[in-house]
């Protein structure tokens, strides 16, 4: 048992300070991330998710270039995505998917302008591997903060706007009725989408960030009855998978000697197992935790 | 204060979108506890009218008053159920989540369990008969039930006034009667003035006591007997309009060759019967 367990864990797993970092950034980004992609997923704006994050990458991209810190970069680039989308918005689902794909496009652009400048003038191809796919052991503590202030403040927008946010996501004509703004609405969630995009595209890269905001909320979503239920159980999902990833990755540095594997790899690898095991037959929407007397003979 | 007879008046109301002129001059009262239904084929203008009335589409002319009060924006004793709510089945909500946010939707802050509420809204699955479905997820639900929970939601606020988009789309013959005397129970039981729509009058005959009729993008509004007649439709269309009674159904039909009858009476050939 112990055995185990020291094989599990390395040994200096629990007092190495980039695993505290990345277990503290990972988890954080996770927690955003779940909070907000059970409305994105209900909105059916997986695709503007996944846009804000790769347009993200501009910003990281360029970052690395002028030698700030990547947050910064990847933050302001997802707000102006946002915004862009906002500004072209459209509310016909059709139309609103080819206003994201185009500011996709365009952005991804400006990313490979940017990483190309990147090699040219530092000659490393680190950068690239890095805003795309995360560097996780290499975020510096000093961030931490900003990390954490970010999370706390989309958690506490989500909290403060949860009933409009879930009515108009679902329907925004019953939202109109009941005096919703529901334009603003969709504007908070867009804003709230970029922040937690940035925090995950600095934890599994920007390409990547998608996993972590879709996939836990998704296999939450097959599993869940209530909201609530789906956006705790995606929390725990995401948390766990980030964590397990830090783990393993950890570890893999035992496999192949001298260098670990990206920790992106194990959180998206994580990530899908759970959506798949969620999908299982005779587990769709079993938690629903019921508080009354109200489960009735069907 | 004094309660005035007519619970909602629509005055030389217009409404057009870019090119396009939806309604034009529409007036119409509905006294205190009618059970009116709004008929008009497809692209009529049932929906637009709705939401006019909601205060949710801007209007080029005309007034609304609601009890006595002009409309300013939807938020108030109107209840509404939309026209065809697709609910996807992976969505995380169960019925009786959809009847509270009836309630609560507006408001902020994280949802605090309620007794008096959880009883507010047992009460309104009861008076719509979804307590055996309350606890499934809304999108497993079948048309019928799913219109029996939007009702419930619409209901909660206790609405003086409900209006209903086409409640009665996609439903089979049995659902129908069930969701038209639902209406009507909960109409004379909650003491609601009610203005449903749909494109087909006929399953709204026996329950309804007042008709608006839309074409044309004009509108004739009465007791059935009275605006269900040959001569008011054929006016309203600009065009020779048979009415025909048979077996307690009534057929609006336009009879001549197909190239003279109008365009606008054949696009809502749905409603109207074209013989040539
Ligand atoms: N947002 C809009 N922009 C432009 N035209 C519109 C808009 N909404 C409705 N229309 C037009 O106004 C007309 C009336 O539409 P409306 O939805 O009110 O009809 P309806 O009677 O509810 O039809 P249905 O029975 O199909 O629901 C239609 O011709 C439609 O094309
Ligand atoms: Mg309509």
């Amino acid at each position: 048992m112990n055995y185990l367990i020291a094989v599990i864990f390395q040994p200096g797993f629990f007092v190495s300070g980039p695993v505290h970092t990345a277990m503290i950034i990972g988890g954080g980004a996770a927690i955003v991330s779940a909070w907000i992609g059970v409305f994105t997923i209900i909105r059916g704006q997986s695709f503007a998710g996944h846009a804000l994050a790769d347009v993200s990458s501009a910003g990281g991209a360029a970052s690395f270039l002028l030698g700030i810190n990547p947050m910064f970069g990847f933050l302001g680039m997802a707000v102006l995505a946002a915004s862009a989308m906002e500004f072209l918005g459209v509310s016909r689902a059709r139309e609103r998917d080819l206003v994201t794909g185009i500011v996709l496009g365009a952005g991804l652009g400006l990313t490979a302008l940017l990483l190309y400048f990147d090699v040219t003038t530092r000659s490393t191809t680190g950068a690239a591997t890095s805003v795309m796919f995360g560097s996780m052991f290499a975020i510096p503590a000093s961030i931490i903060p900003a990390v954490l202030i970010i999370a706390l403040a989309v958690v506490l927008l989500v909290a403060a706007i949860y009933r409009p946010l879930l009515l108009s996501s679902l329907d925004s004509t019953l939202a109109e009725v009941q005096g919703i703004n529901v334009r603003l609405i969709g504007l908070l969630h867009l804003l709230m989408l970029s922040l937690a995009v940035t925090l995950s595209a600095m934890t599994i890269g920007a390409i990547l960030s998608t996993a972590l905001l879709i996939g836990p909320a998704a296999a939450a979503l097959r599993l869940a009855k209530r909201p609530g239920v789906a956006i705790c159980l995606a929390a725990l999902i995401g948390v766990g998978a980030t964590w397990g990833g830090i783990l393993l990755a950890y570890d893999s540095y035992n496999w192949t000697p001298g260098h670990g594997w990206p920790v992106s790899f194990f959180i998206v690898t994580i990530i899908f197992a759970v959506y798949l095991l969620a999908g299982l037959p005779g587990r769709r929407g079993r938690l629903g935790i019921p508080t009354t007397n109200r489960l009735m003979s069907t | 204060m004094r309660n005035i007879d007519e619970m909602l008046i629509v005055d030389q109301l217009s409404v057009a979108f870019p090119g396009r002129q939806v309604l034009t001059d529409v007036s119409f009262t509905l006294q205190r506890g009618a059970f009116c239904g709004l008929i008009g084929a497809n692209g009529s203008g049932k929906t637009t009218l709705l939401r006019s009335i909601l205060g949710i589409q801007p209007l080029s002319a005309g007034q609304i008053r609601i009890d006595g009060v002009s409309r300013g924006n939807g938020f108030g004793s109107v209840g509404y159920v939309p026209q065809k709510i697709q609910f996807d089945p992976d969505m995380p909500l169960r019925a009786l989540d959809l009847v509270e946010l009836g309630l609560t939707g507006h408001k902020l802050g994280l949802p605090l369990p309620s007794k008096a509420r959880t009883r507010l809204v047992d009460e309104m699955l009861a008076a719509v008969d979804a307590q055996n479905f309350a606890d499934q997820r809304i999108g497993n639900l079948s048309g019928g039930q799913q219109q029996r929970i939007l009702i419930a939601h619409a209901l909660i606020r206790r609405p003086k006034l409900l209006l209903l988009d086409e409640p009665l789309a996609n439903l089979d013959i049995r659902a129908t009667a069930e969701i038209v005397s639902l209406l009507r129970k909960v109409a004379s039981e909650h003491d609601i003035t009610v203005l449903v729509s749909a494109h087909d009058m006929n399953p709204l005959l026996g329950a309804m006591d007042r008709i608006v009729y839309l074409a044309n993008g004009r509108a004739a509004s009465g007791r059935t007997d009275e605006v269900v007649r040959t001569e008011v439709l054929s006016a309203l269309y600009g065009y020779h309009i048979d009415v025909i009674r048979v077996h307690g159904r009534v057929l609006v039909i336009a009879a001549g060759a197909a190239n003279e009858i109008p365009a606008a009476i054949e696009q809502h050939t749905a409603h109207v019967t074209v013989i040539p």
